[in-house]
């Protein structure tokens, strides 16, 4: 087990160096860079320095006046050991403003993961158990409507119905306009009050995909053999439902869950743009948008290494979980 | 799924007994048993479906609106709209005048440039100023009425131990009088000096000093003549006659350029007129108000003018008058600090903008005046396009990596299912926003964007489709017709890509179908984004990203709403088909 991990962790590894290869390319391949704008608005003050002459510096000062492969090992050799850099459109280091956005997204994708899992995994049970019933086919049709919903179009909706029909909340934003008057329990309502519409759209275009997945799975268990000798056993169905099937049907779905657990921290990209929360996705939107290269590269490393993290994570919980699996 | 199995059991027990039934040896039609091929029980479990069905129906249905639908509308996608209607338009400006201005002698060079020296001089309280060569006198005639005059030398004048001798210039007396007032100007040091209502200047120069007689040049007032002809003559002695009955309270008539004109005051406006009794006519406005026009080719007539200046006079804020036709005519007044504003409805070609839906327009038009379904049709022609053709390249391109990989094993799987692991772990969106960007910048044209736009979500959307392809290979060739297969001894790309491949067709096809709806989804973020297919061209996403405030949201709803629920439906329908026909291939697989 621990020699599967560890080369697991190596190929991870491996895989990290060229990804992160790849984005640095990218990045410094934008024609008109953060850099090149930033010296066109400096040399364009009063009695300044030539564009020339103030590419020259900011290239120098941004390291970028080498070419992109020694670049990309001298960011790698700070990365590794943990510098980012600065960012250049927050002017702050890269981690700093990291360690600010991250809670924002983390506590928004986890209340939307909650919420997913109490309402896709019931639905998607009821709907294998009354297989080809109406009560199935609504299900599917839910699942579905939640897998093809486009999320700027429903978070449009979402803020038609209740930010300018209902007035409830605001429509954009974290905190509300008198947030610093507010006392802390005020400030906290705040806060949720501006969570809310970025939630339910979170819920519900997520839950689509993992109703199904269960749905699948407890089909899959129910048409077993051992279902029905526990049926033949002369079992209530409601032992059966409950305890032989539904703890089966918990081994795929546990492993699924496991792996998206890095993922609470990936951010909501559209989401977070469409609500403004500033989350890691907004900033990463923000960021690559300006082509502020330093902290693009982290939030797309960081995005490739939750992947990794979660897929390597399902892998080991697919085994702990489940006594028949071994990994070899 | 045990429904469909126990159902295709019974038909063959029936055609069984079918068989049973018939009792002549030969293979004769009623012989044989009538199985429906693997192909037709696809196509009926299929048809048995009734979510398949509606989202064939609706995918149908989008093929028909969007590229029949973009031939039979009317219009064109990026035609605009445009409709002749009123608007509020400035009309005229109104300054309160608070600065001095000048009318000059025809002759003399007394300019800008001199008129600024005189406001210097003005606000030092000094009496002369110099502007170029030549040297200039205030004289203040009323409270903000001035007039420079230059001066001519007539005479020096030498005062030696108070003897004081005047010798004049040819041409020039000096009579007896003027002499005393020079002499006893330059003993009391002043500049000027009247004499019989003419204003003579004293200057030294050196020792000697210099009598001037003065000839006035300008007028320097904060009244505006402001003429009712274009032709009127307005020149400095009409300004300084005018001014000066204005002011002087009960002349009603004044001289100028040996003409008489009437004067009628109103308030602190006066009109001029030319030409006596029956025969007068408006020839000038004097007032402190300078009325401009805002667009060239309208002149203002003095009613109006009367109309604007009784209006501003009573600070109301909108006043009537008929315009040519005789109708009554609404002008706005607005004021910001003493600059006023008239505003009026003015008719204009104006660009139909977010008109409510009409039978001309089913959906109405959108912010630039464009048709919206039209362009919902052509959005549609692009997404099902980008969406088609992205999965053809990602089919393609999977088959042949997954397909490479599946069947060789060892190194090339390695190889292969490596660089499929650094195209899962590149995140897709970010990547897809910073390839926008990039484009952005470079100015792709729109209509080469949306070829790269279907590149880019090929190139990154294949290795989806090798790992699948990868392993259901991985299965297959361990079966037996993979070994028979090889021992006839055909070539391994045929062995790969006619006996390999088509058994991965059914996944193929559900996973093609499901991911057109993907595709269709990124493909709309991206243009929502401002990132994917750009204005002009349609595109159901860029349709949507129009609408961004509160009252755009509300009250235009026509405009983004049935782009949302189109790209919904389109997806929907893809995703129905692609679940329709995985039950369909494989009962057992049904997810």
């Amino acid at each position: 087990m621990r020699k599967y991990i560890l080369k697991r962790l190596l190929i991870s590894v491996f895989l990290l160096f060229f990804v992160s290869l790849i984005i640095y390319t990218l990045m410094r391949s934008i024609p008109t860079s953060y850099v090149e704008s930033q010296a066109r608005i400096l040399s364009s003050r009063p009695g300044s320095k030539s564009y020339s002459e103030w590419l020259a510096q900011l290239n120098q000062a941004y390291g970028l006046d080498i070419g992109i492969i020694p670049g990309f090992f001298k960011w790698l050799s700070n990365a590794v050991e943990g510098n980012f850099g600065d960012s250049w459109a927050f002017s702050v280091p890269v981690t700093q403003k990291f360690s600010e956005v991250i809670w924002d997204s983390f506590i928004l994708g986890s209340i939307a993961f909650v919420l997913q899992v109490i309402i896709s995994i019931p639905l998607g049970i009821l709907a294998a158990r009354k297989q080809y019933s109406k009560t199935d086919y609504a299900v599917t049709v839910v699942a579905l409507l939640g897998i093809s919903l486009p999320t700027f179009f429903f978070a449009t909706v979402l803020k038609l119905i209740f930010s300018v029909g209902l007035g409830w909340f605001d429509l954009y934003g974290k905190v509300g306009r008198n947030y610093m008057q507010l006392d802390p329990m005020g400030q906290f309502m705040d806060v949720a009050s501006h969570f809310v519409l970025p939630v339910m759209t979170l819920t519900i275009i997520g839950i689509g995909s993992l109703m199904r997945y269960t749905r699948t799975n407890m089909l899959e268990v129910l048409n077993s053999d051992f279902i029905r000798t526990a049926r033949a056993k002369g079992l209530s169905e409601k032992r059966v439902i409950n305890f032989h099937a539904f703890r089966n049907t918990l081994i795929p779905i546990v492993t699924i869950l496991g792996g998206s657990l890095p993922g609470l921290f990936a951010g909501a990209l559209i989401t977070e743009t469409l609500f403004q929360i500033p989350g890691i996705g907004y900033t990463g939107y923000l960021a690559m948008v300006s082509g502020d290269i330093p902290f693009t590269m982290f939030y797309m490393v960081f995005l490739a290494v939750l992947t990794l993290l979660g897929t390597l994570i399902a892998d080991i919980l697919y085994a702990v979980v489940d006594p028949r699996v071994r990994i070899s | 799924m045990t429904d469909n199995s126990n159902e295709i059991t019974n038909k063959g027990k029936e055609l069984d007994e079918g068989s049973h039934i018939s009792s002549s040896t030969d293979l004769g039609d009623e012989q044989r048993v009538k199985v429906l091929s693997p192909g037709m029980l696809v196509v009926k479990r299929f048809i048995r479906n009734r979510l398949a069905i509606l989202g064939l129906v609706i995918i149908l249905f989008m093929f028909l609106f969007s590229f029949l639908g973009g031939v039979l509308s009317p219009y064109d996608e990026t035609q605009v709209f445009k409709h002749i209607g009123t608007m509020s338009k400035e009309y005229a400006s109104i300054t309160h005048n608070e600065v001095y201005r000048f009318t000059g002698l025809q002759e003399s060079n007394y300019t800008g440039a001199a008129h600024s020296q005189f406001v210097l001089a003005r606000n030092a309280g000094k009496d002369t100023f110099s502007s170029g060569e030549d040297q200039y006198y205030i004289v203040e005639e009323a409270d903000e009425l001035y007039r420079i005059f230059t001066s001519v030398p007539i005479a020096t004048v030498l005062n030696f131990r108070g003897v004081t001798s005047i010798n004049p210039m040819e041409g020039e007396v000096i009579s007896t009088e003027l002499a005393s007032m020079a002499e006893l100007a330059i003993n009391n040091r002043e500049a000027q000096f009247m004499v019989e209502d003419e204003i003579y200047t004293i200057r030294q120069s050196g020792r000697e000093y210099i009598l001037g007689r003065t000839e006035p040049v300008a007028v320097e007032t904060k009244y505006i003549v402001d003429p009712a002809k274009a032709d009127a003559n307005i020149d400095y002695e009409f300004t300084y006659e005018a001014e000066k009955a204005f002011r002087d309270g009960d002349m009603d008539s004044f001289e100028a350029g040996g003409i008489r004109y009437g004067m009628e005051r109103k308030g602190n406006l006066a009109v001029i007129y030319s030409g006596e009794g029956g025969n007068r006519e408006e020839y000038a406005i004097f007032s402190r108000l300078s009325i401009q026009p805002i667009s060239q080719d309208v002149f203002l007539t003095v009613d109006f003018k009367k109309e604007l200046s009784k209006a501003i006079e009573n600070r109301e804020r909108s006043f009537l008058f008929p315009d040519s036709q005789g109708n009554q005519v609404e002008y706005e007044l607005s004021r910001l600090n003493n600059v006023y504003t008239v505003k009026t409805e003015t008719e204009t070609h104006l660009i139909s903008i977010h008109e409510q839906p009409s039978w001309d327009h089913w959906l109405g038009t959108d912010k630039h005046g464009m048709d919206v379904l039209t362009r919902l049709m052509y959005g549609g022609r692009i997404s099902l396009t980008i969406g088609f053709i992205v999965v053809l390249l990602e089919s393609i391109l999977g088959i042949i990596m997954g397909g490479l990989a599946g069947y060789f094993g060892k190194w090339v799987d390695m190889v292969i299912m490596r660089i499929v692991d650094v195209f899962n772990c590149i995140p897709f969106l970010p990547l897809l926003i910073i390839l926008g960007a990039v484009m952005d910048q470079l100015e792709v044209a729109p209509q080469l964007r949306i070829y790269f736009l279907m590149l880019i979500l090929g190139l990154m959307s294949w290795p989806g489709i090798a790992r699948m392809v990868r392993g259901q290979i991985l299965s297959l060739r361990e079966q037996e017709f993979m070994l028979a297969a090889e021992a006839t001894g055909i070539s391994v790309s045929r062995r790969i890509f006619k006996h390999l491949v088509p058994n991965v067709v059914p996944q193929l096809i559900v996973f093609a179908t499901m991911g057109l709806g993907s595709v269709i989804l990124y493909e709309s973020t991206l243009s929502f984004l401002g990132l994917g297919v750009k204005f002009p061209l349609a595109s159901w996403g860029n349709i949507i990203s129009g609408v961004s405030t509160a009252y755009e949201m509300t009250n235009f709803w026509f405009v983004w709403i049935p782009a949302g629920m189109l790209i919904l439906l389109t997806v929907l329908g893809f995703n129905f088909v692609g679940d329709g026909l995985r039950d369909a291939f494989d009962p057992k697989m049904k997810r």
